[in-house]
């Protein structure tokens, strides 16, 4: 995990009078899971078939391993893909799929058949050699496409949204799966999805695009606490968004007044860019409010308000609580334990925060 | 509304007999033992079929038909197998257009091609033989190759291509072992349309043919003997039943293409 397997400069693209990519800087490292995750039509498809070579940068360059790919299909690239809707040969079995990209290798028959079978066993698809490809489920479809690409051993993984078209179950399963299968082989995986829980579940770093341009990139924390911007915020997971204008500093931090919540001193690693009399917003996640069922839980400052909605998840309840004195309300997401009833709507609550959860844009 | 339905079934009734009738004929005087053409029936007889063995110039021209129909499959099916793969997979200039005049000689009356095709072969100094006919046939041909080859092209799912090539394969080995076995009951089902269509072809063949003749133009030339007519009702049914089963065969290849990719059927002639 040290030096870079992936640096792309710069990289362009454009579709016509589309533009696709404006200038993608980053820099993957070696045995990473690395995620794009962004909105349909930010470019995360096209950055990700620039890298495996079937799309051609119009400007910026793309470096492998260090080897400067311009010019460098995509049959010669360190790189093997696992597509969207697992483009399996129909007309070959499975061991057929599996070693169609080792037929180069000049490597003997039993050489080759070790091969299959290894790969298959890491997708646990064992025996399944000489099934015809055109008769597995989806499921296994994409096992075949995983262990077709990872035969050749390549430098980067490439996997375009390949849990898409599986069903919710087979999804959340197949999402360990491939974690731990990273985790075993030890190659850089990099995964273009538009599922956040995907890509905060399975990925090392997260670059979150948006409209052709990387907006922000993190760890899985740090996209979730500390989001670079409004835009990102609201991609990912979600937040109350509250006005506040930035009040005096003092020590270790700023006050700062924030609608319905009144003057909250944030803490100065949250306030560096702010200076005094901004107005700005103030994000604050759900689970980051809490509600103050008796006198004995929590203490400090907390809002006055009423609940006006109640949505019961199971393990969450979420409320809507109408801020005294405004006319916003905040979500707020409450675990549910014994000793924390059921709100009816139109009950009177405290709202009480967390500072160092509150962020600022 | 029952009224109205009654009639309707009354007309496509009448509508497939007048489509089919004509066509049941031919088997039923091909074993009628008379040499008129005519009810009543006068027996059964196999001697019509029996003529045809031992009539040396049919023999001649049923191979070169054979000839013709197998070289014009061929090349029509290369021809098709371009274009179809060039309007389902690259964008260029003047795509639709261009397509478009492919697809004329469609609709083109056959006797216009036939003659235009006379004129220039004759003009530019060659003989008519047996090729001038593959001229011909191919022109008119292509355009059903092009339609039956880009349904192929477009059920093709395009990742399966870049699939191949990724992994570590050259355009020219991807297109060998990937694209041509998923798209090989379509061009079969290509060749055999491509067959069907010149073996029976008339106009053109007549036109262009020097010397040598194919079949249809052959039978043409029997019609001058009421007494062959039996005998060419005979020839008619065997050519029948020839084209019906290559036909069958052309579009039962096309559907099975579909279901082996994984993709859904859209499409075709039939």
């Amino acid at each position: 995990m040290s030096e870079p397997i992936i640096r792309l400069e710069s990289v362009a693209k454009a579709f016509g009078r589309v533009v696709a990519l404006k200038g993608i800087s980053a820099e993957i490292m070696q045995g990473e899971f690395f995620s794009l995750l962004g909105p349909s039509g930010c470019g995360k498809t096209t950055l990700l078939r620039t890298i495996a070579g079937f799309e051609t940068p119009d400007s910026g360059s793309i470096r492998i391993d260090g080897r400067d790919m311009t010019g460098v299909d995509a049959n010669r690239r360190p790189t093997n893909m696992v597509f969207q809707n697992y483009a399996i040969f129909p007309h070959m079995t499975v061991a057929g799929n599996v070693g169609f990209g080792l037929r180069r290798k000049r490597l003997t028959r039993t050489e080759a058949e070790h091969l299959v079978g290894e790969a298959l066993s890491m997708v646990n698809l064992d025996g399944f050699q000489d099934r015809d490809a055109h008769t597995l489920s989806g499921g296994q479809k994409q096992r075949v496409a995983l262990a077709r690409a990872l035969v050749l051993r390549p430098k980067v993984l490439l996997l375009d949204e390949p849990l898409s078209a599986l069903d919710r179950q087979l999804r959340e399963q197949m999402q360990s799966e491939l974690r731990n299968l990273q985790r075993a082989v030890g190659i850089t995986f990099l995964l273009v999805t538009h599922d956040q829980g995907e890509a905060l579940t399975m990925s090392d770093r997260i670059a979150i695009m948006f409209d052709g341009s990387v907006a922000q990139i993190s760890t899985p924390q740090d996209l979730y606490t500390a989001p670079a911007n409004l835009k990102v915020a609201e991609f990912i997971g979600s937040m109350n968004f509250l006005k506040a204008s930035v009040g005096q500093a003092v020590s270790g931090g700023t006050e700062v007044e924030i609608e319905g919540l009144g003057s909250v001193l944030v803490p100065s690693d949250r306030t560096s860019s702010h200076s005094a009399g901004l107005s700005i917003t103030a994000g604050i996640r759900p689970e980051t409010l809490s509600i103050r069922f008796g006198p004995e839980t929590g203490n400090g400052s907390a809002a006055e308000g009423v609940v006006t909605k109640r949505t019961y998840f199971g393990d969450m309840t979420r409320y809507e609580v109408q801020l005294q004195g405004t006319e916003r309300t905040v979500a707020v997401s409450v675990r549910n334990t014994s000793d924390r009833p059921a709100l009816a709507e139109g009950s009177p609550v405290e709202v009480q925060w967390d500072a160092n959860s509150i962020v600022l844009f | 509304m029952r009224n109205g339905f009654r009639w309707l079934s009354v007309y496509v009734g009448a509508y497939l007999m007048f489509l089919y009738a004509p066509v049941l004929l031919l088997p039923i005087f091909a074993f009628n033992d008379s040499s008129v053409v005519a009810f009543p029936l006068q027996g059964f007889t196999f001697d019509w079929f029996r003529l045809l063995i031992d009539t040396e110039p049919l023999h001649a021209a049923t191979r070169n038909s054979l000839m013709v129909a197998s070289v014009s499959a061929i090349l029509s099916t290369a021809l098709g197998l371009c274009a179809a793969r060039a309007a389902t997979r690259h964008s260029f200039i003047g795509k639709r257009g261009i397509m478009g005049l492919i697809m004329v000689p469609l609709v083109l009356p056959e006797i216009i091609v036939g003659v235009s095709l006379l004129v220039v072969i004759l003009q530019a100094g060659f003989n008519l033989n047996l090729w001038s006919i593959v001229l011909g046939h191919v022109l008119i041909c292509t355009p059903f190759c092009t339609v039956i080859l880009s349904t192929a092209f477009a059920n093709l799912d395009r990742s399966l291509e870049e699939a191949a090539f990724d992994l570590g394969e050259t355009k020219p080995a991807t297109f060998r072992l990937v694209i041509l076995p998923l798209i090989m009951p379509g061009i079969i089902a290509s060749m055999l349309l491509a067959f069907t269509i010149s073996l029976d072809e008339f106009i053109i063949a007549f036109f262009l043919s020097g010397t040598e003749t194919t079949l249809p133009v052959y039978i043409w030339s029997q019609l001058r003997f009421p007494a062959r007519l039996p005998s060419v009702m005979a020839l008619g049914t065997i050519l029948l039943f020839i084209s019906l089963a290559l036909l069958v065969t052309a579009e039962y290849l096309r559907r099975r293409g579909p279901g082996r990719s994984g993709t859904a059927d859209s499409g075709g002639i039939l």
